[in-house]
């Protein structure tokens, strides 16, 4: 596999994977980071990529991977990701969000969710893709994702109501 | 869309039951202005997923690597370390064993020279042997 045709396979989801880190690592800086790496490691690999059915899934899983060992080197040095730590930059996603409480209160919302949920949400909700390709992607049965899946939006719902009955009052 | 239709979407939707189609539907409904009072707390939910879809990545990738540059980097300066530690052992060892030999030289001359007197000694005792033998025929 030549270098556009590299660039012409793993380019399209790149964003997919930028925000997936995002969602777990927290941070700007990190995702990119994170998503540097993967592509080293895709264009090391390039040479095996055609075997993979779908590119974009094993993709998705290295991502998921590599930012599950990030955090826990993390969490190993004693570093709890927390939003203080970093300095955000200044993204189109920051300055909407600063217009729209409750749009942030969403974010807070996933990201107290458990690792597996946070990932799904992302996948499904944003990223939109079919329970058959997250399955893949997670090396789960589609039914463990939608029980998943159900369980973060449940909670999602209750606490986005609590918080709107408690603005309300 | 009827409000019935979103309802029971919602439902399927929080079951996980939904199709993308289905979502999408439901996305549309509450990003567009006319949502009920009622369901109102789904807003930002929905606005969210939507906003999110549009951060990209843009700082710019590399494939050939700074980094493993980097690597390398350290990999040839550990060889050049070990080689410069070699010959510098290397030149150390053979100054040690010229000095040896320069010594070992100066105690061999020392000793042939101390041979050389023994020598001239023996060869004048050959003349008391030679005046001997003229002596005693």
């Amino acid at each position: 596999m030549n270098q556009s045709e590299f660039l012409k396979t793993v380019m399209p989801f790149k964003d997919k994977v930028f925000r997936l880190a995002k969602r777990l690592l927290v941070s700007t800086e990190e995702a990119e980071d994170a998503t540097q790496e993967l592509y080293f490691k895709l264009w090391n690999k390039k040479e095996n990529l055609k075997e993979y059915k779908s590119v974009e899934a094993f993709a998705m899983t290295m991502t998921k991977n590599y930012c599950f060992d990030r955090l826990k080197s993390k969490q190993a040095s004693n570093l709890t990701l927390v939003h203080s730590n970093y300095k955000e930059k200044d993204t189109s996603l920051d300055k909407k969000t600063d217009l729209n409480d409750s749009v942030s209160i969403v974010h807070q919302l996933i990201e107290n969710l458990p690792e597996q949920q946070k990932i799904i949400i992302q996948l499904r909700d944003i990223e939109q893709y079919e329970f058959d390709e997250i399955a893949k992607m997670l090396d789960l049965k589609p039914t463990a994702i939608r029980v998943s899946l159900s369980r973060a939006r449940k909670t999602i719902r209750e606490q986005l109501i609590k918080q709107h009955n408690y603005g309300i009052n | 869309m009827e409000l019935t239709n979103i309802e029971r979407l919602l439902q399927k939707y929080l079951d996980a039951e939904t199709t993308i189609a289905e979502e999408n539907t439901l996305k549309n409904y509450f990003l567009s202005d006319n949502v009920a009072p009622h369901l109102i707390e789904y807003q930002p939910l929905f606005e969210y997923f939507s906003i999110s879809k549009q951060e990209v990545h843009t700082k710019p990738l590399q494939l050939n690597t700074k980094k493993t540059n980097w690597k390398w980097l350290s990999v040839a300066a550990s060889i050049v370390l070990l080689v410069s530690l070699y010959t510098g052992y290397e030149k150390n060892q053979q100054r040690k064993a010229e000095k040896i030999y320069n010594e070992t030289q100066v105690a061999f001359n020392m000793l042939s020279t101390n041979l050389n007197k023994g020598n001239e000694a023996i060869a004048q005792l050959q003349y008391f042997e030679t005046a001997k033998n003229k002596v005693f025929k």
